[in-house]
This record gives structure tokens, C-alpha cells and sequence, in this order.
């Protein structure tokens, strides 16, 4: 097993408050790792350095064999990381479909010569793209809402498309950041099967959540964060009864 | 669609004996083409520019200089000549009769094109790297900077500008002139080139290039995290949109004989944007239709000396009754009558 992910004495700091203070952590391939902690415990702060929407003051991000260090978001995207938002962030202004196929960039290429003066083989990439992304939206089951404005969706519906959007870009590493919160009990259950399914499909998965029945039934490991550093590592039965874990999170 | 459109006007006013009209048309036409380019920069990409009435005169400029004025010292030296068979350089009469020699149009019109792209560059890159309205202060202050170099320049023709400017063949043919003679010729020269436009636009804005483009506009966090390199994009479409003003600015001066400072003015540039709010921004048709309907009546002269008032008072009315351009409201209402008429004729077939 070898890890696709090592973290190492990640930090960063705003101002005075250490949001995320020197965490390290590997994700092996195939494996659910589950990130845990209550709020404020950092867990948003080191998706947003791992995705590259915030740089680490310290440490060392190697992703697949890459240092990621100081990337931008973009080249983190493209080198196979893709993720989802605590607040879903569809594009509004776009369809359904589209939404998705905006995930597919970076695994196209014509530009702006290309698909302006529709160079021979912008058509077929168009066509590929349309077809990826109408496949990742009948994955998640909404394919029947493609053409309807994203701005039209249901607060469940527009993390399914998120989900869709991400899947588009064929990661190898998922980060769904609270992707249960706000979904009803059906929806959460969809989401689980969902997870479930990508996972079989090779997807590495990192989740941040607070429904701990959810997080728990699907972890293969999980990390614990508390005040922007690790306090417990392992498997969730482990974690569960880590005294730690019990006296800052879970409650006696 | 567009072709027909204009077919048509054109035929109507020869059969209303009112071609003299075609040459603001004309001029028309070739504003719109600035306003599509910023159709599709502030309607699609989210990015406002208040200097595109700069990019127009750097182009239309840029051609006066090039094709009027004696750059070269020596007339007769060798280079001179081999470049004159290369027909980059080519001779004529100046003002008093006297043969100098000037760059030839489509040579002048690739520099207009090197030079705008390297200037849009230079103020896009450091604008555009950050998020906000940094273009629109950079594209502001660079759009004053120009307008007070032409009118300062006695180069430039200062406050009179250039004229003089010669007609520019572009293919055994097909002139870009004001003469009266070309008049229709020149009218479908700009209709072609608007056409063509429209072609480029639209194709970018159904593809992956336009979806990224949305993104940008409505998150541009989110739509970096999908891969799009959100700054190098913001560049390509500035880049694209100041090149199409320029083209456009080329094709003008050639068309009128001449540009004067004011088309580099603040004023012309908020015009442009103006025009493209009230197409309703991401609404390529609509935004050409109204920037060639609002600039024709502005160009006949009837605004009278009230021209900036009324443009404006008329934008505000379109932009606060139609928001989304006023095209998409005429065709829903359209609609809705069509299918009421069809229910009429329905209920009548019914009833008898």
C-alpha cells in the first residue's frame, strides 16, 4: 500500500489564532480517511492549503510523488486532487450539465484559437466533454435535471451536482468537505451509497464531517483535530474510544 | 440571421432613396464590434474595462500614423526598396503633392494588432492577477493617459487628429474607403466583419472556453479548484476583446479618412460599456442590436445637442426595464401572443 497523500508539519496561522498548527498525516490509496474535530478545530483551514486556496506558512504537501507546496488551485486541480465545498458553490449561471462540464477542464484542451475558429477536433472534444459529464450526472442521479439553471436546485440537489462536478475532473483524491450537512436522512443515505461507489471505484477519499454515524460507517482511518492539531489517528472503533477524542468532542 | 437583417436594411433604404444613410450605419456597425468584445469581457468574464475607447483609437491611430506620416529618412536606400517590393512600405502623395513613402495598410494593421495586444498585456497582467475592480481602474487611467498624449502630440494631429488617411485595399476589390462610390461595398465589409465577429463570439461562448469564462465570473475561487487558470484566462479574453476594438478603430479610421482624439476619450469608453449593460451583457445579439440602433440614431444627429443626455436617459430606462436586454422580453411577449392567438383559433374551431 503506498500513500497517495503525505502531509508533514503543515501550519498556518492568522494573525494570533493557529488554525492549523504543524499536522501531519498520510491518505493511502483506496482508503476513506475521515477528518473529524469540533468547530474551529482547523479541518476547513487545511482542505482550503491542500486544495491550494490557502498556502501553509510551514511544511510539506506531496501529492502522488509531487511537491504541492505553493501551487496554485488550478495545477492542484489538474494534478488530480478535485473538491467540494462546505457551502455547495454551483455556477449559477450556468446549467446543470454545464456545471459539471466546467469540472472536465482540465481534462480538455482546446482554447480560446481552438474553440473560436472551431478548429478541426473542438467538435469532438465538445462531444466528449457533454458525454463525460451527462455520464457523472446519471452516477449521482440527477441527469433527468441537466438542462435547468443550477440556480433552480434544491440545497441536496446543488451537493449531488458539486459531487458530479468533481467526479468529471476523474480525481484520484476526492476532499468532500461536510458534504452530509444540510441533507435529510434519504439524502444522506444517498450520499453514503454514493461515496461507497466511488471508493470501489478506485477514488481515494478524504471527508471532513460531523454526522459521526456517517463518518464512522465509512472511514477506513480517521484523524481527530482539535485546536488546529492531531490528537488521535486510527481506525474509527479505536478513535471512538480514545479518551481524548471522548473528553474534547465526542461527550462522555 | 444577421445577414438578412442587414440585406435588408440596405435594400430598403436604396428603395426609400436613403443610402446616404449606410454611412452611419457603417460607423454603426463598427462601434458594436468594441461593444461585442466588451460583451463578452464584462458580460461573460465578469471584468469591466472603462478604456476600450483607448484600445478603438490605439488601433485607428496606429493605422493614421503608419499610412500618412514619412517615417522613412532615406527613401532610396536599398532596404527601402526591397521592403517596397515586399509591399510593406508603399508611396504616395501627401497633402502638398509630394511623394512620400508610408507604411501599407495591412502591414500598419499587424503592428496596430502586435502593438494593442503588447499594451493590453501590459496593463491586464498586473490587473487582472487580482480580484476586484482593478481593470476598471487600470483601463480608466490608461484610456485618460491616451486621450491626453493624442491631443498633446502635435504627431498625433493633436486636438485635430489624423485625416488624410489613404483607403486600404484589402483584397483586388474589396476597399475600405469613404468614397461614395464603395459606399454599399463598404456597408457589407463592415457587416461581414461584424458577422464574423458574432461567428467568433458565439462559437467561444457555446464552448469550454465560454463555460470557464461563466465560472470565472460567478466564482472565481471555485472555478480555479476545477482547474481553470483563472488569471491567464482573464488575460486571454482582455487581451481579445482590445483587439477586436482595435480591428475595429483599424477599419473606421480607413473608412472615415481620418480619427480625432475624442474617440479615445472617457466618455466613449463609458459609452461602449454603457451600450453593452443595455444589451443586457451576456446577450451577444441583443448587445448588437441595441449598440448599432442606439449609435445610428446617436450618429444621425437625432439627439441634437442633447446626445449624452438622451443616450443616457434612454440606457437608464432599458437597463431598469430590462435588465436582461430588451430583446429577451420582446420575444418571450412575442411568444405568449403567438400562443394566444393559436388558443383563439383553437377555442373558434371548437365552437363551430
Amino acid at each position: 500500500m503506498t500513500s497517495l497523500l503525505e502531509v508533514e508539519n503543515v501550519r498556518r496561522a492568522f494573525g494570533g489564532l493557529v488554525a492549523v498548527d504543524g499536522v501531519s498525516f498520510k491518505v493511502t490509496r483506496g482508503q476513506v480517511k475521515g477528518i473529524i474535530g469540533p468547530n474551529g478545530a482547523g479541518k476547513t483551514t487545511l482542505f482550503n492549503i491542500l486544495s491550494g486556496l490557502i498556502k501553509p506558512e510551514a511544511g510539506r504537501i506531496v501529492f502522488n510523488g509531487r511537491l504541492l507546496n505553493g501551487s496554485k488551485p488550478f495545477q492542484i486541480a489538474r494534478a488530480g486532487m478535485s473538491r467540494t465545498f462546505q457551502t455547495p458553490s454551483l455556477f449559477l449561471q450556468l446549467s446543470v450539465l454545464e456545471n459539471v462540464m466546467v469540472g472536465r477542464h482540465g481534462r480538455s484542451r482546446k482554447g480560446f484559437i481552438g474553440c473560436g475558429l472551431r478548429l478541426p477536433g473542438q467538435g469532438t472534444e465538445e462531444r466528449s466533454i457533454h458525454a463525460a459529464a451527462l455520464a457523472q450526472l446519471e452516477y449521482v442521479g440527477l441527469s433527468h435535471l441537466a438542462e435547468f439553471p443550477a440556480s433552480t436546485l434544491a440545497f441536496g440537489q446543488r451537493r449531488m451536482v458539486e459531487l458530479a462536478r468533481a467526479l468529471a475532473a476523474e480525481p484520484a483524491l476526492l476532499l468532500l468537505d461536510e458534504p452530509a450537512s444540510g441533507l435529510n436522512t434519504k439524502e444522506k443515505e444517498d450520499l453514503a451509497v454514493l461515496i461507497r461507489k466511488c471508493r470501489d471505484r478506485g477514488v481515494t477519499i478524504l471527508l471532513v464531517e460531523h454526522d459521526m454515524s456517517m463518518v464512522m460507517g465509512l472511514s477506513d482511518d480517521i484523524l481527530v483535530l482539535h485546536n488546529g492539531a492531531v490528537i488521535a489517528e486510527g481506525a474509527p472503533a479505536a478513535v471512538q474510544n480514545d479518551e481524548k477524542v471522548v473528553r474534547v468532542y465526542l461527550g462522555g | 440571421m444577421f445577414g438578412l437583417v442587414a440585406v435588408a436594411a440596405q435594400l430598403l433604404m436604396r428603395a426609400a432613396g436613403m443610402e446616404y444613410c449606410l454611412t452611419q450605419l457603417t460607423m454603426s456597425v463598427y462601434y458594436a464590434i468594441v461593444v461585442m468584445g466588451l460583451c463578452l469581457l464584462m458580460g461573460y468574464a465578469g471584468q469591466v474595462s472603462l478604456g476600450h475607447g483607448a484600445f478603438f483609437a490605439l488601433g485607428g491611430y496606429t493605422m493614421a500614423v503608419l499610412t500618412t506620416h514619412a517615417l522613412i529618412p532615406d527613401p532610396n536606400a536599398a532596404w527601402a526598396g526591397w521592403l517596397r517590393q515586399a509591399r510593406i512600405l508603399a508611396a504616395r502623395p501627401d497633402l502638398y503633392g509630394n511623394q512620400v513613402l508610408t507604411v501599407s495598410p495591412w502591414a500598419a494593421f499587424i503592428a496596430a494588432l502586435v502593438l494593442t495586444s503588447v499594451v493590453a498585456c501590459l496593463i491586464g497582467y498586473p490587473a487582472l492577477r487580482l480580484r476586484g475592480h482593478y481593470l476598471a481602474m487600470a483601463t480608466l487611467a490608461f484610456g485618460l493617459i491616451v486621450s491626453k498624449l493624442l491631443l498633446g502630440s502635435s504627431y498625433t494631429g493633436a486636438a485635430d487628429g489624423i485625416n488624410g488617411v489613404p483607403e486600404w485595399q484589402l483584397v483586388p476589390g474589396l476597399v475600405i474607403t469613404g468614397k461614395k462610390v464603395n459606399r454599399v461595398e463598404n456597408y457589407y465589409i463592415a457587416c461581414g466583419l461584424a458577422l464574423l465577429t458574432l461567428w467568433l463570439l458565439r462559437n467561444l461562448v457555446h464552448s469550454r472556453v465560454g463555460r470557464a469564462l461563466q465560472a470565472i465570473h460567478d466564482r472565481e475561487s471555485a472555478a480555479n479548484a476545477m482547474g481553470i487558470n483563472t488569471a491567464l484566462y482573464k488575460l486571454k479574453v482582455f487581451v481579445l476583446s482590445a483587439l477586436l476594438a482595435a480591428v475595429a478603430g483599424a477599419c473606421f479610421t480607413h473608412y472615415t479618412g481620418g480619427i480625432g482624439p475624442s474617440e479615445a476619450g472617457a466618455l466613449k469608453s463609458v459609452r461602449y460599456v454603457a451600450l453593452a449593460a443595455a444589451g443586457g451583457m451576456a446577450n451577444l445579439w441583443s448587445v448588437t442590436v441595441v449598440s448599432i440602433a442606439l449609435n445610428y440614431c446617436s450618429l444621425r444627429g437625432m439627439f441634437g445637442t442633447y446626445d449624452n443626455a438622451v443616450f443616457g436617459i434612454l440606457l437608464i430606462i432599458i437597463i431598469s426595464l430590462t435588465p436582461q436586454g430588451p430583446l429577451k422580453p420582446l420575444r418571450a411577449w412575442l411568444g405568449q401572443w403567438l400562443s394566444r392567438r393559436q388558443k383563439k383559433a383553437q377555442q373558434r374551431q371548437r365552437a363551430a
